[in-house]
């Protein structure tokens, strides 16, 4: 066994954390900076904050993941950290010559208490910042939120710097896709853009994160949302802000600082919230739904009836991200599978919880919720009463094969297989994907455990 | 003792190319300040007839915005040297990222059914999540509490803390809340303070670490193990299995390995190391202060050994043989010689001319840049270039530099034991004058002689190499493979060039060993001779001009 400590006894713990389902803000704050155009992100810590999170971002998409750190020594810790990102703008639009840096900050930093933004202005009094280049900057406290809400900051910053209001507004729709994958992010602005409808998205990692190999390295890929059109998306006609812990706070930032209104909407992921995310497209830009859209939610629905026999009624076990979980249990309800097990290790609040439970009120076994929680307490569920499938992130194979459970890999991150790069699970070709995957997971563990009498040619 | 690093540099060329324009060349784009350090960073080599070789400037600050490799303090101690070890419940005091990200990523291979306990955290993360509340008010409270909470979940034999950055400034005393615990719950119990801002690299880690374990655990237990050959493995990671295999040629030849630091080890093991009569450094950057210390205090010797390349196996094992002195013993080790070195020498030899002449560039770690030179060579392969991550002069120069190195603000900081022989337990393995006769015959004692006296004429030493310059190096020399950890594997390969993890070994591994070096020998056959490097261009791309043909004209 490879958990092999872990029992069914649950003992009450308040103080440790055993196999988080959620890491530092920064790291979120890193991807999401990652998709802006020309952009450096910088971590204002000490130097093992970006290199764990290079790390990490790098074995999840087997992509280079570029940012600079502060590099801080104890000197820097104990007097502040301002000559340190002083010297390293400098050197960074010497050396690298970005568009941009995002500088987030880390529990050492932000401990100390260094003022970002009184630091900018003086390097930018110093000359050390170029004419028509740009800092910016979130605050991503490694102690408040999760990997998910660093994500939410570095997207509002990006409207707090950039977004200018102007009238009228132009035929543009903002779209903020949430901590998703690269792929998710273009399959959200394809199915705006098979609408006729023109958008700007931020962040945008595609083609950052999943380029191509071509012999010539770019330091700044083609992908990313430019500093243009951040400026312009002040003078869209709408956002729709997906998932309501990664791009609510960013939304609700453009429509307070350039009354752009705002819809909130989960992520699009499943029949029900890619249909509620292209209808809602469709009010907001005053546009008819093409055929093609039909088609694929058709073909989506044609899947869901045919297979349905073999989902029906499954238990599932769920860790990951709020702004996934809601969504993806969703998903999993329309299909009659059951989520009894949801986990996350970010603090996602009481009306998140609400939403799930709601969203669960139709499972009639008992279902475990814990906002925030762990693996460890996830694992001790599974081992009081098993699941028929497991769906998270790579720590989780650890408890699928400990437990010799069916699992699909969904979330962050994920170190051990391709695919989440370049095939999306948001709208309704990610959720055939989805269901896809489901199904080869459950089905291939149906023949493993069929006899010789009963192994079917054609199920 | 050294030579100043830019004199008579100017005749040297590397691949003809002039190494005083090609050193200019990577610093031309810094900003002055940052060119005068990186200068003394980077090193043609020159190796005199004596073996001295250039002064190169190592184990200082990273230039702020330069891109390095490096990582912290937190991860040298708890990732690299604590992280191996399966039976001691490692909590990271701290916010939940440093837990997380040193959680299952170093590919630490250990075999739980080997102790009879069979305990395993390895595959746990354990951190007290630290919020808001805790920076305000202090940690210590929770920090106590989840040491509870450990012993009522796991039962461990031991728990460690390890410092986060936070924890040290907002002045947690972590040592005493364990000292506390130490005795309420009567297992051992010990802190790190290894926030990730100590010292310049991970480097500052490992030494915390090596004062810890040395502290806390070595000696702790004098049960004397029986054997006839005790030694101890220290630095040694089992990376991709690379103990495993070095544990197999032990047993073959007939050594007992008491433990090993701290590849696939045991808290256990730590406990009584200091009755093996032997101490064996592989990675020297890593763990030399503990092989010191137990010089100090316990009298067991230290050789300097090396398992990766097939040669330096051998030699590294007749060494040991040699230094116990026994006719059987050395016998034994011939023969696993002897039976194991055919089957390599077949691999090198099937594959040699696919790899001849191939050229390298390592930039890993403290030793690794070293060591896999040796397999390189076995190939027939040039190292161009190569330089340490967070190494210090000695493992550059060897430590004949150690008197003349200066001690920084940064290296001060970092706690130096105060270690005398113990009382009734120090016991000098064998006399200063069978010490002097084993050096005549070519083993040298607590010696390391560094990378660069063992490199060629006209390399490039490069320290603590910047993103920038592993640009200029790769737009300069276009290397055949490239060596160097996760975060730059991906920057090379989409120049067309491949890249060998040499910190996780990717996928791979074992690679120390024999067995190891077959298995190095085919991934580098794969690698370079891959033909998806051939791909880059579509054939429009190669062929853009417009003509009709048949298909099968091709």
């Amino acid at each position: 066994m490879l958990l092999r400590h872990t029992t069914s006894e649950i003992k009450e713990r308040a103080a440790l954390t055993v196999n988080p389902a959620k890491t530092c803000q920064p790291i979120g704050a890193m991807y999401a900076a990652l998709g802006v155009h020309g952009c450096l992100p910088h971590s204002h810590g000490s130097q093992g904050c970006y290199a764990y999170h290079r790390s990490t971002l790098t074995r999840h998409y087997k992509e280079p993941v570029m940012a600079a750190t502060s590099a801080f020594t104890e000197g820097a810790s104990v007097f502040g950290g301002q000559a340190n990102l002083l010297q390293a703008i400098d050197n960074i639009f010497t050396v690298y010559e970005p568009d941009v840096i995002a500088v987030h900050t880390t529990c050492l930093s932000e401990t100390i208490g260094d003022d970002i933004p009184q630091i900018v202005n003086k390097a930018r009094s110093e000359g050390r910042i170029p004419e028509g280049k740009y800092v910016f900057h979130a605050n991503t406290p490694s102690y408040v939120g999760s990997h998910v809400t660093g994500f939410a900051s570095m997207t509002k910053a990006m409207v707090d710097y950039f977004a200018e209001s102007a009238a009228p507004k132009s035929k543009l729709v903002n779209l903020i896709p949430g901590f998703v994958e690269p792929a998710d992010m273009s399959e959200v602005r394809r199915i705006a853009s098979e609408m006729g409808i023109a958008s700007i998205m931020f962040p945008d990692t595609a083609r950052v994160l999943n380029g191509p190999l071509t012999g010539k390295y770019k330091m700044f890929p083609e992908g990313g949302v430019t500093i243009d059109q951040l400026r312009q998306s002040g003078s869209s006609m709408g956002t729709i802000a997906l998932g309501t812990l990664a791009s609510a706070p960013a939304g609700l930032a453009m429509d307070a600082k350039c009354k752009v209104p705002c819809e909130l909407l989960n992520l699009p992921i499943g029949l029900h919230d890619t249909d509620l995310f292209v209808d809602t497209l469709r009010r907001m830009a005053g546009v008819n739904v093409p055929e093609s859209i039909d088609l694929e939610r058709g073909q989506l629905v044609d899947a869901i009836s045919d297979w349905h026999a073999y989902l029906y009624g499954k238990r599932v076990g769920l860790v990951g991200d709020p702004d996934q979980l809601l969504a993806l249990a969703r998903f999993l309800r329309a299909l009659d599978m059951k989520p009894v097990y949801v986990v996350t290790g970010t603090p996602a609040g009481k009306r998140f919880e609400e939403a799930l439970r709601e969203t669960l009120s139709g499972v009639t076994d008992e279902a475990h919720i814990a906002v925030p929680g762990d693996m460890f307490l996830f694992h001790q569920w599974i081992k009081n009463h098993p699941v028929d499938l497991l769906i998270g992130n790579t720590y989780v194979k650890y408890i699928a094969r400990d437990e010799d459970i069916p699992y699909v890999r969904f979330g962050f991150p994920i170190l051990d297989r391709m695919g989440h790069s370049y095939f999306p699970s948001v709208g309704y070709r990610g959720a055939l994907r989805l269901l896809e995957k489901i199904l080869d997971a459950m089905l291939d563990r149906k023949e493993r455990d069929s006899t010789n009498s009963n192994f079917d040619l054609v199920l | 003792m050294a030579m100043p690093a830019d004199k008579k540099q100017k005749s040297l060329t590397l691949e003809g190319k002039d190494l005083a324009r090609v050193r200019k060349q990577l610093l031309a784009k810094y900003p002055p300040k940052v060119a005068r350090k990186r200068d003394k960073q980077i090193v043609v080599n020159r190796v005199a007839p004596d073996g001295t070789v250039p002064e190169i400037q190592s184990n200082v600050r990273t230039v702020p915005g330069l891109i390095s490799q490096r990582g912290c303090c937190y991860a040298g101690c708890k990732g690299v040297v604590l992280g191996p070890t399966r039976d001691i419940i490692n909590i990271t005091h701290g916010p939940v990222g440093c837990g997380f990200y040193s959680w299952l990523t170093r590919r630490n291979q250990t075999d739980p059914d080997s102790t009879p306990d069979g305990h395993n955290f390895m595959t746990y993360c354990f951190t007290t999540d630290m919020q808001d509340e805790q920076i305000i008010f202090g940690g210590e409270k929770k920090l106590k509490q989840a040491i509870q909470e450990a012993y009522d979940n796991f039962k461990p034999k031991a728990i460690a803390v390890f410092s986060t950055c936070p924890v040290g400034l907002i002045g947690d005393d972590v040592h005493s809340v364990c000292r506390e615990m130490k005795e309420k719950l009567g297992i051992n119990v010990f802190g790190f303070s290894c926030e990730g801002y100590k010292g310049v690299s991970q480097s500052a880690g490992h030494h915390i670490a090596n004062n810890g374990i040395f502290t806390h655990v070595v000696g702790t237990d004098d049960t004397v193990r029986p054997g006839a050959f005790k030694i101890n493995m220290l630095g040694e990671y089992n990376i991709g299995g690379d103990a495993f295999e070095i544990e197999r040629l032990f047993e073959a030849c007939g050594l007992t390995l008491i433990s090993t630091f701290s590849g696939n080890s045991s808290i256990d093991k730590f406990a009584n190391s200091h009755t093996a009569d032997l101490n064996l450094i592989m990675c020297h950057r890593s763990i030399n202060y503990v092989a010191e210390m137990m010089e100090k205090k316990f009298g067991l010797p230290w050789i300097k050994v090396n398992f990766i390349g097939a040669e330096a196996t051998a030699k590294s094992l007749r060494k040991i043989a040699q230094y116990f002195g026994d006719e059987a013993l050395m016998a034994r080790t011939e023969a696993v010689i002897a039976a194991e070195l055919p089957e390599v020498q077949k691999a090198a030899a099937e594959i040699r001319p696919r790899t001849e002449g191939k050229r390298a560039m390592l930039f890993v770690g403290g030793s690794r840049a070293h060591h896999y030179q040796e397999l390189f060579n076995e190939l027939g392969m040039v190292t161009l270039s190569a330089g340490y991550e967070f190494a210090h002069r000695d493992d550059y120069e060897g430590r004949r530099v150690l008197p003349a190195i200066k001690v920084d603000a940064d290296s001060r900081n970092i706690e130096e034991l105060e270690v005398h022989p113990d009382d009734t337990r120090y016991r000098p393995r064998i006399s200063a004058d069978r010490i002097s006769e084993l050096q005549s015959q070519g083993i040298p004692f607590a010696d390391y002689e560094g990378m660069m006296p063992e490199m060629a004429q006209g390399s490039l030493v490069i320290d603590d190499i910047s993103q920038h310059e592993t640009e200029k190096m790769i737009a300069m020399f276009k290397p055949d493979i490239f060596c160097a950890g996760i975060k730059e594997k991906y920057v090379i390969q989409k120049h067309g060039i491949p890249m060998k993890q040499l910190h996780s070994y990717d996928y791979g591994g074992p690679y120390a060993g024999f067995k190891g070096a077959v298995n190095f020998y085919q991934e580098i056959d794969r690698m370079v001779g891959s033909r998806v490097w051939s791909y880059l261009k579509a054939p429009w791309h190669k062929n853009p001009e417009l003509a009709a043909k048949y298909g099968f004209e091709g």
